[in-house]
């Protein structure tokens, strides 16, 4: 379980570009929630996922996982806890190390690491089983660098990487939208498929209301640092692009108008 | 001739032990090092004074090493912790070292006259004088290559690694980055003392000039034996840099007997280095060019 409780994040304190990205978040995510958030361009997406993973730290307020306080943990220390998925297919992956080797370094995530063998025997032929339920036609390269796969193949590969280890909460940072629609749906496909098979506790970014409203089981919508919308349950499962144009129109006072949100 | 590519050969192992630590500071932890200049001088200071004061050479040679590490140790922690871009970190040690180097050392230069050394031991003991150097090289290297063989397949070898590459991930997987930069610093720096340490022993005295321009060397080794040599795993990757580094010796000797003055040799050597790091642009380039007027003609 997630508890945010009065978190602001300012950016540029104390200078003319002052800018309080999120607004005394109050926030509770319970264990199992599958949780999409949209919001335009500058709304505090980011910022919120960031803050959550010791990326950024907050101005004041408390962030609780499970029973750990960890407001101010640092963020290597915090990835003992988190599973990670970033919008940039680079950034999740090392690109001159091998398929393997990247599992390798994931399957050690919050764990001590010492002298012994960055990567045992016994490994490769797990990872071959995992990435043969892929269906990526990876298993049969497991010792190729990444930087040889594309876009779709390194999201794959790194959430698999940001499961392997079962992570108390999955934050997913518009993970699709640097890929061509059909790549993206399926690695959405995947996701999903992850997500219910280890019953994760997730937060996914995503600039697609469809998206949003087809997956996970609560929809929080931000604007301008503050949660204007928060549906879940049955509500979430009868709601249409149509309405949700409505409902940010009547919270924000104001017209929804970002093409990409929109058009995608 | 013979005895002269020889000698050069020798030259380039033990210069190339030092080329290794430059490669796991540039191309292992993609870290522009220039600490190099001073711990290579460093490392030789020591070892030229301790083996001056009657120190055993050998134990001479490690505590050389031990400076080194202290020196990546500053560079590192100037860099992670008081957020000094690493360029100019670097630099801030290696101009630190000139003083220190002068402490160490309390003279510019110290000569090794009939004082016991490493490359004397084994002509006690009756190895061929002319092969010493070159033997002592290759135990050295042989051990050096097989320690970071060995290292760089370990848990905290792929963290470091994985840093280089990505620091962003592996910071998401929970390493956490500071230390694994500074422990690269650390390793890299102490196979340049080592090598320093054995070069003042190898020519009988050390000198405050004798690093000058040793980050330049270390990437020429590194570049001419990844152009030279297509590598294939990272074993093989090691032995390049070594064989780079006897190229590069091989060619520097080769210059020098067909008159280039030796005071033009570090004008001719960061020529060397700038053609060689064009050489991967030039070959895309060309590609490309060659790709367009195809097109034109088809």
């Amino acid at each position: 379980m997630l508890k945010i409780k009065q978190v602001s994040k300012t950016f540029y304190l104390g200078t003319p570009n002052e800018h309080q990205a999120l607004k005394n978040i109050d926030l509770t995510i319970n264990t199992g929630d599958f949780v999409t958030v949209i919001g335009g361009n500058g709304a505090g997406k980011s910022t919120l996922l960031n803050l959550i993973a010791g990326v950024l730290l907050p101005d004041g307020g408390q962030i609780m996982l499970d029973d750990q306080d960890v407001t101010w943990m640092p963020e290597h220390k915090r990835a003992a806890l988190l599973g990670r998925v970033f919008q940039d297919p680079m950034r999740g992956t090392a690109g001159d190390m091998g398929i393997d080797e990247n599992l390798a370094l994931a399957a050690r995530r919050g764990k001590r690491r010492g002298l012994g063998w960055g990567i045992a025997k016994s490994e490769r032929e797990q990872y071959r089983e995992i990435l043969g339920k892929l269906d990526l036609g990876l298993e049969g390269r497991l010792g190729a660098k990444v930087k040889l796969l594309s876009g779709g193949q390194r999201q794959a590969l790194t959430l698999m990487m940001a499961t392997l280890k079962e992570p108390r909460m999955l934050l997913l940072d518009e993970h699709t939208a640097a890929l061509d629609p059909k790549t993206g749906a399926r690695v959405l496909a995947l996701t999903e498929e992850l997500i219910s098979r280890q019953q994760l506790t997730t937060m996914m970014i995503t600039h697609n209301m469809r998206d949003a409203i087809k997956y996970g089981n609560r929809l929080l919508m931000l604007h301008e640092g503050r949660i204007i919308l928060d549906i879940q349950g049955e509500d979430k499962r009868r709601l249409h692009v149509e309405d949700l144009l409505h409902m940010f129109e009547k919270a924000s006072g104001s017209q929804l108008a970002n093409d990409r949100m929109l058009l995608s | 001739m013979f005895w002269i590519i020889q000698s050069a050969v020798s030259l380039g192992i033990l210069w190339g032990i030092m080329s290794l630590g430059v490669y796991i500071t540039f191309r292992v932890l993609n870290f522009a090092d220039l600490t190099v200049d001073g711990s290579f001088t460093l490392g030789g200071a020591v070892s030229a004074v301790l083996a001056a004061r009657g120190v055993n050479p050998l134990l001479a040679v490690l505590i050389a090493m031990v400076g080194g590490m202290m020196a990546g140790l500053t560079t590192g922690l100037l860099n992670t912790k008081l957020r000094i871009p690493g360029l100019l970190a670097s630099i801030l040690t290696q101009i630190a070292l000139y003083s220190i180097n002068l402490r160490v050392m309390g003279s510019p230069n110290i000569p090794l006259l009939r004082v016991p050394t490493i490359f004397t031991w084994l002509g006690d003991i009756g190895f061929p004088t002319r092969w010493i150097s070159m033997g002592v090289g290759l135990v050295f290297m042989a051990g050096v290559i097989a320690l970071m063989y060995w290292f760089f397949g370990t848990e905290i070898g792929s963290a470091i690694r994985a840093t280089g590459d990505n620091p962003h991930m592996i910071r998401a997987l929970g390493v956490h980055t500071d230390t694994t930069i500074i422990l690269g610093l650390v390793m890299g720096n102490a196979l340049v003392a080592l090598s320093g340490g054995l070069i003042a022993q190898q020519q009988g005295y050390g000198d405050i000039g004798m690093g000058t321009g040793a980050i330049v060397i270390g990437l020429a080794a590194i570049i001419i034996g990844e152009v030279l040599f297509t590598q294939r795993n990272f074993m093989f990757r090691l032995m390049a840099v070594i064989f780079g580094s006897i190229v590069y010796r091989i060619v520097i000797t080769l210059v020098l007997r067909f008159g280039l003055k030796s005071t033009d040799l570090k004008l001719f050597t960061a020529v060397l280095v700038a053609l060689a790091l064009y050489l991967p642009v030039m070959r895309s380039e060309y590609r490309q060019f060659k790709q367009r007027r195809r097109k034109i003609n088809a």
